[in-house]
């Protein structure tokens, strides 16, 4: 079955990237490390990236699945 | 409990009064109020800072002070709490953030205010960036610990 994975990032990746999302396609079993891997291959992993699936945070080895919204960014700075 | 994000500017001493002015359901009931509020400095970092963005993530950011307030309330016997949130472009000497605590003894208002406003810095997903008066920007990299002195 394709899955189908929004993939969200902002402030300074956003702009280092230079694009704030990506719509991806996955078969079979994905991991929020395989969904950046794929969005950004050769890419280095920024220090201190955090992740988020459905505005959660989760850790690099959650699994997604078919229709979920994963988001990558930088340390929050807000308050 | 009530979450709020503003795109505009917000004035937290009238959001205090008319928020508890409607809660009809603690009148009479709370003794203790504790308010944080935070405000934009014209300086950071050694250098002057004029003028500051603050992005968001919409949706994500509710969610997280929504959890981070039922957090409170699992550990201290709150009675209601605002918080109010800025985004956007913000000047020098402009509230960014209003957290109100309402309880019936000081203690665990002061202790819930807190507790909410530590989180908010290290989970709520916001980003700050700065315009120096040299009109050069800067994205702020990292919240400081609020309990180290």
């Amino acid at each position: 079955m394709t899955m189908s994975i929004k993939v969200r990032y902002f402030a300074s990746l956003k702009e280092s990237l230079g694009r704030s999302e990506d719509d991806l396609e996955f078969e079979g079993i994905a991991t929020v490390s395989d969904v950046w891997r794929r969005a950004n291959a050769g890419k280095p992993l920024p220090d201190n990236l955090l992740a988020a699936v459905n505005m959660e945070y989760v850790d690099w080895n959650s699994i997604v699945k078919d229709g979920d919204e994963v988001a990558f960014f930088p340390p929050v700075t807000g308050g | 409990m009530t979450v709020k994000i503003c795109a505009e500017g917000f004035d937290p001493w009238h959001e205090v009064q008319a928020y508890q002015n409607a809660a009809q359901h603690m009148a009479g009931k709370f003794g203790a109020t504790s308010l944080f509020i935070g405000t934009m400095r014209d300086f950071n970092e050694g250098d002057d800072v004029k003028a500051m963005n603050l992005e968001h993530y919409p949706g994500m950011t509710e969610k997280q002070l929504e959890k981070i307030v039922a957090e409170a309330q699992q550990q201290w016997p709150i009675i209601d709490a605002l918080v109010v949130h800025r985004v956007g472009d913000i000047l020098p000497n402009e509230p960014i953030v209003l957290v109100a605590v309402w309880t019936s003894h000081r203690g665990d208002a002061f202790d819930a205010s807190r507790y909410i406003m530590e989180a908010l810095k290290s989970k709520a997903p916001f980003w700050k960036k700065e315009v120096l008066k040299s009109e050069d920007q800067r994205w702020v990299e990292k919240n400081t610990d609020g309990y180290k002195r």
